[in-house]
């Protein structure tokens, strides 16, 4: 008896000591990560949550309590970027992932010619350098560039489209550039999601006698949902967070028509003189969005999911 | 293929995929036809190559310090994405393979901060690089994104597929959990680094906003800043930003062939 209580005690403390090296090691693997991100993701959040509090110009701050929310409400170069941005988003985000979604499904048949090249064709975009591509776009929208030639050699307009200097237009050329180079990216995950779907669940539909368009909407979108999912969350993000295109192409404008919430935030920070207490409540506009937005599109699909 | 809305349907898939890899490389083309143009010729939309390459790689090579502007790009790039897929691997793999449930509540604050926009960091980051007095160094750019939260998820991710025998038999044979990790699931992981590769590299390299803010001086821009600032110009000289867009997408491009089949095998890992 008494060795059996030894034994069980020994066991204790090779067991307690297994899991005190399992902490010792699972704190030591992910601690550098962890101390990068308090530096500087964490400590900054907080810095900029207490500096949206702050009212005053370059770093002479002093507490101003709601004053920047309330100069938000009455600040018209604000509410022009927070529209342009929700408009982008509103017409950007769904027609690049029901393209990115419709090629993936394209795809994914191993009977297809050529499927290899499509799939790095679609994908090569993304892989672009973004000033790269800003300024082959830039070239092609021109006046009297390529694009206007080729729509007025096929008679789809008669006169060339003023691509940049028409508000209409300037919010188009934007939203066909981040499309271009976005779309090939969320096809990816899309197709990797659809290789690990059962062939045979589409082989059972077939002969079933389902038509293609259903096995698309009743199978293909069913099963990718957390993948959709991931993916609107991801470009909703990506897009509130739109800084690079509109700077480059249309440097916001003609008369703001492009700017967007980050341009304004950088704008307010690095070339007005500096007002880092407004610009920092600006910032928090775009968590709060995304926070909403993200909230919403996961009640949206587990309420589908039921 | 008797059937007729069988052939109407694969018509369908192949129309749908030529149009989508036409405008997708169109670009490119475009690209590679306007470093041969000169910048009226390329504004006028002429698609066939013409005889200007040569003045223009002169004038892009000369317009700037550009072995300096290429040598801080590629150790930007390079330095950045080591670090960051060493930080982030072991962040993933320490998250999925020991267990606790403090941790756990670590990664899921750890993913709503994924939600965080580099907007709302940019101004107290600046801020702090002032006061660290590091405006203008290269840790100012590689250091704020070398702890990738994106990057540390798909590694999660991916480590779900890391087989356990592997872990117990490396762990029979005496290897320490750090020697596991460097010679057991690093090796055997190697596409789900050369996806995570690719996605790396391409953030660092084409980083313009923080670039942007921190970088003051001319010996210390990167490739992005100069060809953004050659593009914005008032009356920009398109042939020679031609050269330079190349310039800029060939390491990108270069580094996607060479590990794309990788690449796709490593983002099934990650998907599953």
């Amino acid at each position: 008896m008494a060795e059996d209580a030894l034994e069980t005690r020994g066991r204790q403390v090779t067991r307690s000591n297994l899991a005190r090296s399992e902490q010792f090691n699972g704190w030591a693997f992910v601690m550098p990560a962890l101390v990068l991100l308090g530096i500087f993701m964490v400590y900054p959040i907080l810095w900029s949550l207490w500096m949206s509090f702050q009212v005053g110009r370059g770093m002479n701050f002093s507490f101003g309590g709601l004053a920047n929310i309330i100069r938000l409400t009455q600040d018209p170069v604000f509410l022009r970027a927070l529209s342009n941005t929700m408009l982008f988003l509103a017409v950007q985000v769904p027609i690049m992932l029901i393209l990115a979604l419709l090629c993936a499904s394209a795809l994914n048949d191993s009977k297809l010619w050529g499927r290899g090249f499509f799939r790095t064709a679609i994908f090569l975009p993304c892989v672009t350098s973004l000033v790269a591509y800003a300024v082959v776009f830039k070239s092609m929208f021109a006046q009297d560039g390529i694009l206007n030639q080729m729509l007025m050699g096929l008679n789809f307009i008669s006169g060339p489209i003023p691509w940049f200097s028409d508000p209409f237009w300037a919010k188009a050329v934007i939203i066909s550039a981040i499309t271009w180079r976005w779309t090939g990216y969320n096809m990816i995950f899309y197709l990797a999601a659809m290789q690990n779907i059962d062939r045979s669940i589409y082989e059972a539909a077939r002969i079933d006698g389902v038509p293609a368009w259903a096995r698309f909407w009743y199978i293909t979108v069913p099963m990718l949902k957390p993948v959709i999912l991931f993916t609107t969350v991801i470009s909703t993000i990506g897009t509130l967070q739109l800084f690079d295109e509109p700077n480059l192409l249309t440097q916001g404008g003609p008369s703001d028509s492009t700017l967007t919430l980050s341009m304004y935030i950088y704008n307010l920070s690095f070339r007005f003189m500096p007002s880092f207490g407004y610009a920092a409540t600006v910032s928090y506009v775009i968590v709060v969005l995304v926070g909403i937005l993200s909230f919403l599109q996961f009640l949206a699909a587990r309420d589908r999911r039921r | 293929m008797s059937n007729p809305i069988a052939l109407l349907g694969r018509t369908a898939q192949y129309v749908l995929l030529s149009f989508a890899a036409f405008i997708s490389i169109f670009p490119f083309f475009w690209m590679a036809v306007g470093a041969t143009n000169t910048s009226p010729d390329i504004v006028r939309g002429k698609a066939t190559p013409g005889s200007a390459l040569l003045t223009n790689i002169v004038t892009f090579f000369t317009s700037e310090d550009l072995p300096r502007v290429l040598f801080n790009s590629f150790f930007i790039a390079g330095v950045g994405t080591v670090l960051t897929l060493l930080v982030s691997s072991l962040a993933g793999y320490g998250f999925e393979i020991f267990r606790s449930r403090v941790r756990e509540k670590v990664f899921g604050g750890m993913l709503l901060m994924l939600s965080i926009p580099f907007a709302a960091l940019m101004i107290p980051l600046f801020v702090m690089m002032a006061n660290l007095k590091l405006i203008n160094t290269y840790q100012a750019i590689i250091l704020p994104t070398v702890a990738s939260i994106f990057i540390i998820f798909y590694f999660r991710q991916a480590t779900k597929a890391f087989p356990t025998e592997l872990r117990d038999a490396a762990r029979i044979d005496g290897l320490k959990e750090w020697q596991i990790f460097l010679h057991v699931y690093m090796p055997v992981m190697r596409s789900t680094y050369a996806a995570a590769t690719i996605i790396v590299f391409m953030t660092h390299w084409n980083n313009y906003l923080w670039p942007l803010i921190v970088l003051q001086t001319n010996d210390m821009k990167v490739l992005t800043l100069v060809v953004a600032s050659l593009t914005s110009a008032y009356n920009p000289n398109y042939g020679t930003v031609m050269v330079g867009a190349i310039v800029a997408t060939l390491p990108t491009l270069v580094i996607f062939f060479l590990l794309q089949r990788r690449f796709v095998e490593g983002m099934l890992g990650a998907v599953k």
